[in-house]
């Protein structure tokens, strides 16, 4: 199957793509990104820098990658799948030997004027290469043991990198995408509820080894996982984070305590508030109102991507689409879910607004593909 | 594949049913997401805002002044000296160790303090303040201040720290603060926060520790926004600090330096009370001690000096000395006669020179004997063998019951610590506390003021005012509170008839203002100014038979300490009484001797609040006193007297 169908009209070409461009989405992803603009701008004091005027730069470089990827036909993007998980696969085997030390964890690749985080491009590359996968492979087959055996190995073998780096937030976020595509591509649900229960063995395991010679996790995120689950062990130690990202999002109230005037946050008592736990700042400023409104414009995100997957009879274009809303959705609900003490915290950056250069530009990169998918989906009457 | 097959249709449709379930489970977590928003934001808003309040705003205490203390004339006894001091902020001094170097180019900052000064600093955050030095002298803190441009994070400041500019005269009186101890807070029931305020002065002894609460004020507060380091953003809002109460003594310093002056390097103890208010004009203990020593802790050379000093100047003899009062007690004595009608003013008793009862036999002071005895005479020349005689007829409990209503026994309601009691012995407490019955002896002890019978120079003061008043006079010591004046009740009056009264004050006149009145010596020769008064000599050791027959020990024979306590009471001028005076010398040997002078010289002062004219004294110790004067401090100037030569 492909866009070259002969029925349908075709593609727009040149400029007029332009018109052809899913606009509303454009804008939703411009109004968040300048929600997360404010908030950097309040973090920092009422001050472009550290953080607001770098991530603006890096949005509008990150803008132009889109559009150019969204202008550049889907095929093209088909035919460099393989190549690109290829290469996210020998950027995360270079930084598990070579990378910085950053925060105990070796995720990151000096490029000079931003800090690459393979992984993150390894969450997209997964997407692209399932769905080409299932593009290629037919229907009838998806729920065949060895047909899927492979989309397997090529979601934890990159999964298994990432785990080890270690960046146990991503590495969840590479399977549950990689399974949304799968997922999405028809594997029967079988194979989900088997999923399911190995996780909950394997959560069960990881609890038990705790403490022995073959303890699968290292001590932090043990200590993570039980400040999780009794945030009031150590109010001041280790579940001050959750702790106080509960106060500044309470503390908001309905309406907030208005921009820029926000004390937890500004004062230090939040952790990384210009990247994961940014959310909590604009709960405090703009109360359940921001919240809310920042909710509802992710949400509208998602259904633009997925009324485009579906309405997408390229199977590829169909299956990035929804795996890259699928990522997406995964990187904002992990991140408020964390916030508001849902579930452990791991490093997911809230999407588009958390400072942060390698994350927004694998995103909006991501959204060009999403573009791209749009603008050159196939046309016509069947 | 040119057209579009069945299977690719039945494609498309799988990845819309599958897409639409995905979006639908998305769209349940994004509500759980919503539900959990609307919880923390809505519904439990208000406590978590609470919460943060308590996070970011930090109360910072506005330490109060502490009240002051001025005599009857507003003279200060206790203030608040600037204490010029240096502080230094690390993280703006940069290289802290190069700025303390060069501070000590300007002023006294051997390195070893230096040294000390790093060390504590390096244990706190940057952004806190460290004291450096602390007690500048004014030229010192001038020199640091002008330099301050040039010493990065070098904050020069004043504070306040007690003073007491009369040192020694007061010590007792007004006690003296300093830092809040451990033991000091475990003592309250519910210990103030500004307790804990670095460098805040908590009342140890004396008045500064009776009226605490009311000398040290309410603190302010200041409501300052602080980030999670702990470090002061900006203050969002302040209320000033409430300054403690100033407290005006009725006590008059230039009195109360006189009175320690004039006791000298002897353990003395002297009191004047004012006959119709009582307002306490001096309350003086002697030896006394520099209080402003124990402001920052004192050293413990000097610590141990003033413990192991027999003298005992730690204590206040005013107040918690007990002595027994010896012959300033027979005028109770003989009141209690009087009022059960036991005696008249005619009523004669033979004095040997001793008084048998049973097998024992008691002596008086003159061993000869005093012949015939009236009250009167019997008051004036102090003859024992008359109130051995007549206590016999009146019995212990009305004694003490008569003693009791010259304040006698009871603890005086004052603002100081430790007071003590004294005591007024009965039948009923002899069993109880001795665990042996009364016995005669005890009751011809306690007639003279000996035996068990007890009580201090604020009490004898007390009961010779009131013997001067007739009214039941309360002493006072605050005088007024804030600029308020403190209530002064008016006595009662004691119930004791005038004749009765007139009798022993007669007694008590000629002690004074007649040849062979026991304290005729130390008359007031100004006759509008004539005091009448009582000497006491009251023995601390047992004279044994074997020592009375080979004759009794002189006092100036005998170790210090076993010498006679000498008393002295009295109050002036006796027509129209206006001070009552005790004055004790503990082991002073005979109340005329030791104590009477020093009791009329404090009067005179009293009387004349300044120097008195030679005039007042009598002709023949008019050329001595002259003499004495020389060396005498001048009226209304403290005068700090070194007793270190005591031997």
């Amino acid at each position: 199957m492909s866009f070259m169908d002969p029925n349908a009209s075709l593609p727009p070409t040149g400029l007029k793509k332009i018109l052809y461009v899913n606009w509303p989405l454009v804008m939703l992803i411009i109004a968040v990104s300048g929600f997360g603009f404010l908030m950097l701008y309040s973090v920092a004091g009422g001050s472009f820098y550290p953080w607001a005027r770098p991530q603006m730069e890096r949005f509008l470089i990150g803008i132009i990658i889109m559009f150019i990827v969204a202008f550049t036909p889907i095929s093209f993007w088909r035919s460099v799948t393989a190549l690109a998980y290829g290469f996210a696969l020998i950027l995360l085997v270079y930084v598990l030997i070579a990378g910085d030390v950053s925060k105990g964890a070796q995720r990151w690749i000096d490029l000079g004027f931003i800090n690459l985080q393979p992984s993150e491009v390894m969450k997209i590359a997964v997407v692209m290469v399932l769905a080409l996968y299932y593009d290629w492979l037919e229907p009838e087959k998806v729920s065949r043991p060895i047909w899927v055996i492979i989309p397997l190995v090529l979601i934890l073998v990159p999964t298994g990198l990432v785990f080890f780096q270690p960046d146990l937030g991503t590495a969840i976020l590479i399977v549950l995408s990689g399974g949304v595509v799968m997922f999405l591509a028809g594997v029967s649900f079988w194979y989900f509820s088997a999923a399911i229960s190995v996780v909950a063995g394997t959560v069960l395991a990881v609890l038990q080894s705790r403490g022995t010679e073959w303890q699968l996790l290292n001590n932090y995120q043990y200590r993570r996982i039980d400040t999780f689950l009794d945030p009031t062990l150590d109010p001041l130690g280790a579940s001050y984070h959750i702790t106080q990202a509960s106060i500044a999002l309470g503390s908001g109230g309905i309406s907030g305590r208005g921009f820029m005037q926000g004390t937890q946050s500004r004062l230090g008592f939040l952790p990384e508030k210009q990247t994961d736990f940014i959310f909590t700042t604009l709960a405090e400023e703009f109360g359940y109102v921001g919240t809310t409104l920042l909710l509802v414009m992710y949400v509208l995100i998602l259904v633009f991507c997925i009324l485009s997957a579906i309405n997408n009879r390229n199977r590829y274009a169909a299956l990035l689409i929804g795996g890259i809303a699928a990522t997406f959705f995964f990187f904002f609900a992990v991140n408020m879910a964390m916030v508001m003490g849902l579930v452990p915290v791991v490093g997911v950056p809230l999407p588009l607004v958390s400072y942060g250069g390698s994350a927004m530009l694998v995103l909006l990169g991501a959204f060009g593909l999403v573009q791209s998918a749009h603008i050159h989906r196939p046309r016509g009457n069947l | 594949m040119i057209i579009p097959s069945k299977s690719a249709k039945e494609k498309n449709r799988r990845i819309t049913r599958r897409g639409l379930m995905l979006g639908g489970i998305q769209l349940a977590v994004v509500g759980v997401l919503g539900v959990r928003m609307r919880q923390l934001q809505v519904t439990q808003s208000d406590s978590y805002r609470l919460l943060a309040e308590e996070n970011r705003i930090n109360v910072q205490l506005i330490p109060p002044d502490r009240g002051l203390i001025f005599d009857r004339l507003g003279k200060p006894i206790a203030e608040n000296k600037p204490n010029y001091q240096i502080a230094l902020i690390r993280e703006q001094a940069q290289d802290p160790e190069n700025v303390l170097a060069e501070l000590a180019k300007i002023i006294d900052f051997p390195e070893e303090k230096q040294a000390e000064v790093l060390k504590r600093m390096f244990r706190l955050s940057a952004f806190v303040k460290v004291p450096v030095v602390e007690n500048l002298d004014w030229a010192d803190f001038a020199r640091v201040s002008a330099n301050a441009p040039a010493l990065p994070g070098i904050i020069p400041e004043v504070g306040l720290n007690r003073h007491y500019p009369q040192p020694e005269n007061f010590t007792h009186v007004v006690g003296y603060v300093g830092p809040v101890s451990e033991r000091d807070l475990s003592g309250l029931e519910n210990p103030i926060p500004i307790l804990q305020f670095p460098g805040f002065q908590f009342g140890k002894t004396g008045l500064e520790i009776r009226i605490e609460d009311t000398l040290r004020g309410t603190a302010g507060t200041s409501r300052v926004e602080v980030n999670s380091a702990g470090r002061v953003i900006r203050e969002l809002s302040r209320s000033e600090a409430t300054n403690g109460a100033d407290i005006q003594l009725s006590i008059d310093s230039d009195l109360q330096n006189y009175a320690n002056y004039r006791m000298g390097n002897q353990s003395a103890a002297a009191v004047v009370i004012n006959v119709n208010s009582g307002n306490i004009r001096a309350l003086a203990s002697s030896p006394s001690f520099d209080p402003n020593k124990f402001i920052f802790g004192i050293s413990s050379i000097d610590w141990n000096a003033l413990l192991n000093d027999e003298y005992r100047p730690l204590a206040d003899k005013t107040i918690s000395g007990a002595y027994p009062p010896g012959s300033t007690f027979k005028m109770v004595v003989a009141l209690a006669a009087l009022e059960e009608g036991l005696i008249d003013s005619e009523e004669e008793v033979f004095c040997p020179g001793y008084y048998d009862v049973g097998n024992r036999r008691f002596h008086c002071w003159k061993r000869g004997g005093h012949g015939r005895m009236n009250l009167s005479n019997s008051l004036k020349q102090s003859c024992d063998v008359f109130y051995y005689e007549i206590s016999q007829r009146i019995g212990i409990e009305k004694i003490s019951a008569m003693a009791r209503r010259f304040g006698l026994g009871a603890r005086p309601d004052l603002p100081l610590p430790a007071i003590t009691a004294g005591l007024m012995p009965t039948k009923q407490w002899k069993q109880t506390n001795v665990n042996e019955p009364w016995r005669l002896g005890d009751t011809i002890n306690s007639a003279i003021g000996q035996g068990f019978v007890s009580s201090s120079p604020i009490q004898l003061a007390i009961m010779t005012a009131r013997l001067a008043s007739g009214r039941a006079i309360v002493p006072r010591l605050i005088q007024r509170i804030n600029g308020v004046p403190t209530p002064l009740e008016k006595a009662e009056s004691l119930g004791i008839p005038d004749a009765d009264f007139d009798l022993v004050r007669e007694g008590m006149f000629r002690v004074s203002n007649e040849t062979r009145g026991t304290a005729y010596a130390t008359r007031i020769a100004e006759e509008t100014m004539a005091m009448a008064g009582k000497t006491g000599t009251s023995q601390v050791r047992q004279i044994s038979v074997e020592e009375r027959a080979a004759g009794v020990i002189k006092n100036e024979d005998l170790p210090w300490d076993h010498r006679d306590h000498a008393l002295f009471v009295g109050y002036a001028p006796y027509d129209n009484p206006r001070f009552a005076i005790s004055v004790v010398v503990e082991h002073g040997g005979s109340g005329s001797a030791a104590a009477a002078p020093i009791a009329r010289d404090i009067m005179l002062r009293a009387l004349y609040e300044t120097q008195p004219p030679i005039s007042a004294f009598p002709r023949e110790i008019r050329d001595d006193m002259l003499e004495q004067r020389q060396n005498e401090p001048p009226p209304n100037v403290a005068a700090p007297i070194a007793r270190s030569d005591r031997a």
